[in-house]
């Protein structure tokens, strides 16, 4: 039991990290109705120059906050360069030039910091343990990430529910062609929320810097998770996000810590370790095909659009 | 007229938010006939067509086709059962020569196509069906110009020639003469009149002069209800299609 | 040149791949031979993803997961035979008649099941959706710790015996592979001029339409998936056999993203285009950090991605008809 909680607990900061990465690309798409394979590299920068950062500073705060304009720099930089060039294009073009992207971003990544792996510590304020409920102690650093993740998303909401912005970006998911005609500057909406999914995908990176190693390739593995959230959450929407994403982080979690016990009960020791191992790590992709049969476009599809 | 009618609609309802696109609306076409749709813009005159040919599901009522109850049939089933039709905004193969684009809908009239190695091109008995029905619209010698090269209006008459090659028993036609020419709008109603006798047609159409020397009912539509169906000469003097129709006219 | 010059182009071109083995072992370069082989196989890969994308218009970025069942197929069931354990109760085995058909069709039914999941959905949904799967695969492929896990496995028993033939000697390896892409290259050639090629075009350019003309939409899409993973599957078969070893990384997403490459970079929506495609990418891949290191370049040298990556995008941005535009100009009314 008190295993359980903790792994439901460590299930929703996973979630919190995908969710962090995945509200900006469904946002993206939904609006821009750009696939960005390059997004999970946001998610990269935001680690590496953290780490670095914060190695030079001794600092893990300058850290963070170094990590979050170095993301928007980079998400900016990529929409002028090059996804700008690729909204009137067909899904085929995004896809192969935003992998041109990644190759070029991971290589220069590890020009610039070399194939060795980065470690970053958590930061002293926040190591240690609280009890959450008695008997159960939690890493307060991991417990710092759901509470900034749950602040984040709620930051989130109030943005889109309640401004002028928000309005924009919800006339937007749905129909691109309205929020044209209602005047706005278009180009500068889509720089500044790609600025603004790159700083959300770079604080996440900021984050699990201490808790991963931060090395290439990290981007890609959180991006392809990020898109089974999306399929099951729906594309477009910033709430289906959030469900897909805590959905896929506790499954994912207590999959991998559970089900090879359970297989247990049925199997010998050592192939239920084997098969249990197999089966957690597809646990995912199979609750993705399980909502795809029941729900084609996901649990929460935003408004049809015409395609 | 007490013969059973081809196509059948009963209570047919479809609503997009609290807009009634399609209001309880009920409408026969016999075996036969020309039936002429007509309202103002915005009466659910292609929601209904979508709602017959399977794109959109209506949310109550029946649609009966020759007798059978088509309401949730699979888009794709429809057309095997003589049920076809044309879109508004032309719906083409751009890459295929006006030829290919007829052939292949020839082709699903030929069974399945799981065939895998003897050469289509070749395949004379698609190609002649295909090229008579290409000249049966006027376009024999267009026949090898890839579609997407076609003016609009050639456009328009191969998406009918697509249409007609499957040698449909009820077609559904989308405003078949939008945007085409006063020549070339006379010449797509001569084909249609040639048509009378082996095809029924539920015809949807702005132009009332090819409306009303088409038709043999009309049915006129207005927020999704059928106002008013009769002969073209009782509907040109019903009051009420005069009011829905003059407040088109100041609007336009 | 005119497309009509494309056929004398292609026996050329077959006439020296059949002379290249020699030619290689006379300049006394017999190296180049499994160099050639790896750029077959992964031509046969190229071209049957090229069936799906070109023709038919589905987007997916899996394909490099049926290129590993193949793959693995030949590679477990050789640690069988090397190892002499069961495996479902049945003996391993080395024989290719046996072995080489398994590995197709278990690649074709992946892809029956992957292919009747992904292809509910379509667009950007089919895009995520096939590469989610395809990583799923891997992550299977990665679990399974009697087989290498990560590292991989290594095939002990050599490549697969075949009666009259060995496969163990490179050249005649080479061979076979030429003779599999020459026969894989055919079929699709019939395939794409047949019935159900035109429907398949006819899917890409216009599916709302292919339904209301009465194709079930979903079956031909769906068979032309399978065949595409067939496909891929043979080159996995092949490629097993050609490295003698096998790791998850043969099924990882970047080798998806790789094999579209080559498509696009050859021309897509042609059947000539991939092989160039994957002659090009495969000979980039080797050579292109040699050059750098030959100018003196070393940092670009370790770093060759760096130029490779801004180069794909702009091949997708300004030269969508790849090299097979370059090589074949096309016919009036083209466009």
């Amino acid at each position: 039991m008190l295993l359980f909680v903790e792994q439901v607990l460590n299930g929703l900061q996973l979630g919190i990290f995908l969710f962090l990465v995945a509200a900006g690309l469904t946002l993206i798409f939904g609006i821009m109705g750009v696939i960005n394979l390059a997004h999970g590299s946001l998610f990269m920068i935001g680690a590496y120059v953290a780490a670095t950062v914060t190695g030079l500073t001794g600092s893990f705060l300058i850290g963070l906050l170094a990590a979050l304009p170095a993301a928007a720099l980079v998400g900016v930089a990529i929409e002028v360069v090059v996804i700008r060039r690729l909204y009137a294009r067909e899904h085929l073009d995004q896809v192969l030039a935003t992998f041109g992207l990644i190759l070029f971003i991971n290589e220069a990544v590890t020009m610039l910091w070399g194939r060795t792996p980065l470690f970053l510590n958590v930061p002293d304020a926040l190591r240690g343990s609280v009890e959450i409920i008695p008997g159960i102690p939690y890493p307060v650093y991991r417990l710092t990430i759901i509470a900034a993740g749950i602040l984040v998303a709620v930051l989130m909401w109030l943005v889109i529910a309640k401004t002028r912005v928000g309005m924009l970006i919800r006339a937007g998911s749905t129909n691109r062609e309205m929020v044209a005609a209602l005047g706005v500057d278009i180009a500068l909406l889509y720089t500044a929320l790609f600025a603004a999914g790159a700083v959300f995908a770079g604080f996440a990176g900021a984050m699990a810097g201490p808790l991963v190693s931060v090395q290439v390739g990290m981007g890609e593995q959180i991006l392809i998770l990020t898109f089974v959230t999306i399929i099951i959450g729906g594309i477009g929407s910033v709430r289906g996000a959030l469900v897909g994403s805590l959905l896929v982080g506790i499954v994912d979690t207590l999959g991998r810590a559970f089900l090879p016990d359970m297989l247990k009960l049925f199997l010998p020791p050592a192939e239920a370790d084997g098969i249990g191992a197999g089966l957690s790590s597809m646990l995912v992709y199979l609750l993705m095909a399980v909502v795809l049969i029941v729900r084609p476009t996901g649990l929460f599809p935003a408004a049809a659009r015409a395609h | 007229m007490t013969e059973r009618p081809l196509l059948d609609v009963i209570g047919l309802s479809k609503a997009f938010g609290a807009l009634k696109a399609t209001d309880d609306l009920s409408l026969d076409v016999v075996e036969g006939e020309i039936h002429a749709l007509i309202g103002p813009n915005g009466a659910g005159k292609t929601t209904l067509i979508n709602q017959l040919s399977g794109e959109i599901a209506p949310d109550s009522g029946r649609i009966l086709f020759d007798g059978e109850d088509i309401t949730a049939m699979r888009i794709h089933e429809r057309p095997h059962r003589g049920l076809v039709r044309s879109f508004q905004i032309t719906s083409i193969f751009p890459d295929f020569t006006a030829l290919e684009n007829v052939a292949l809908s020839a082709q699903s009239r030929a069974g399945h196509s799981f065939r895998f190695f003897a050469p289509v091109a070749r395949d004379r008995a698609l190609n002649e069906t295909a090229a008579e029905t290409l000249a049966s619209v006027g376009l024999a010698d267009q026949a090898t110009r890839p579609a997407h090269a076609l003016s609009h209006g050639q456009q328009r008459r191969l998406e009918l020639a697509m249409a007609l090659v499957l040698k449909p028993r009820l077609l559904l036609l989308d405003e078949p003469m939008a945007g085409m020419g006063p020549e070339e709008s006379a010449f797509v109603v001569d084909v249609l009149s040639t048509l009378r006798d082996s095809v029924t047609m539920l015809l949807i159409e702005h132009d009332m002069d090819a409306v009303f020397a088409l038709a043999d009912r009309v049915t006129v539509l207005v927020y999704g209800r059928a106002i008013a169906t009769g002969k073209p000469e009782d509907i040109r003097s019903d009051p009420a299609v005069r009011e829905a129709y003059l407040g088109e006219e100041e609007a336009a | 040149m005119p497309k009509s010059y494309e056929k004398p182009f292609l026996v050329i071109g077959l006439v020296f791949l059949m002379a290249f083995p020699y030619l290689a072992e006379a300049m006394g370069n017999a190296y180049f031979t499994s160099t050639v082989s790896r750029i077959l196989i992964f031509a046969i890969a190229a071209i049957s993803l090229d069936l799906i994308l070109g023709y038919g218009g589905m987007v997916s970025f899996g394909h490099a997961a049926y290129l590993g069942v193949g793959a693995y197929v030949i590679a477990i069931l050789s640690f069988h035979f090397y190892d002499g354990s069961a495996l479902f109760g049945l003996p391993g085995t080395e024989f290719a008649p046996i072995v080489w058909p398994l590995g197709v069709l278990l690649s074709a039914v992946a892809a029956l099941i992957l292919g009747a999941l992904c292809l509910r959905t379509s667009g950007i949904y089919f895009i995520m959706i096939t590469l989610a799967f395809a990583q799923m695969l891997f992550f299977f492929f990665v679990s399974l710790q009697r087989y290498g896990g990560d590292d991989g496995l290594f095939m002990f028993a050599g490549r697969s015996h075949m009666p009259f033939i060995d496969l163990d000697n490179d050249r005649t390896f080479y061979f076979v592979c030429l003779a599999f892409l020459v026969g894989f290259f055919l079929l699709c050639r019939a395939i794409v001029a047949s019935r159900f090629g035109r429907v398949l075009q006819g899917i890409r350019q216009n599916e709302r339409r292919m339904a209301m003309l009465g194709y079930p939409v979903y079956r031909y899409k769906l068979a032309a998936f399978v065949i595409a993973g067939a496909g891929a599957g043979l080159a996995g078969v092949l490629l097993a056999n050609h490295t003698r070893f096998v790791s998850p990384d043969i099924l990882a997403w970047t080798k998806s993203g790789d094999i579209m490459i080559m498509v696009i970079l050859g021309g897509i929506g042609t059947l000539t285009g991939p092989i160039l495609g994957a002659a090009t990418f495969l000979m980039l891949e080797e050579y292109l950090p040699v050059i750098f290191g030959d100018l003196s370049m070393p940092l670009l040298k370790d770093h060759w991605r760096i130029v490779f990556g801004p180069m794909l995008i702009l091949i997708v941005l300004f030269a969508r008809r790849g090299l097979y535009g370059l090589l074949f100009r096309k016919e009036n009314g083209d466009d």
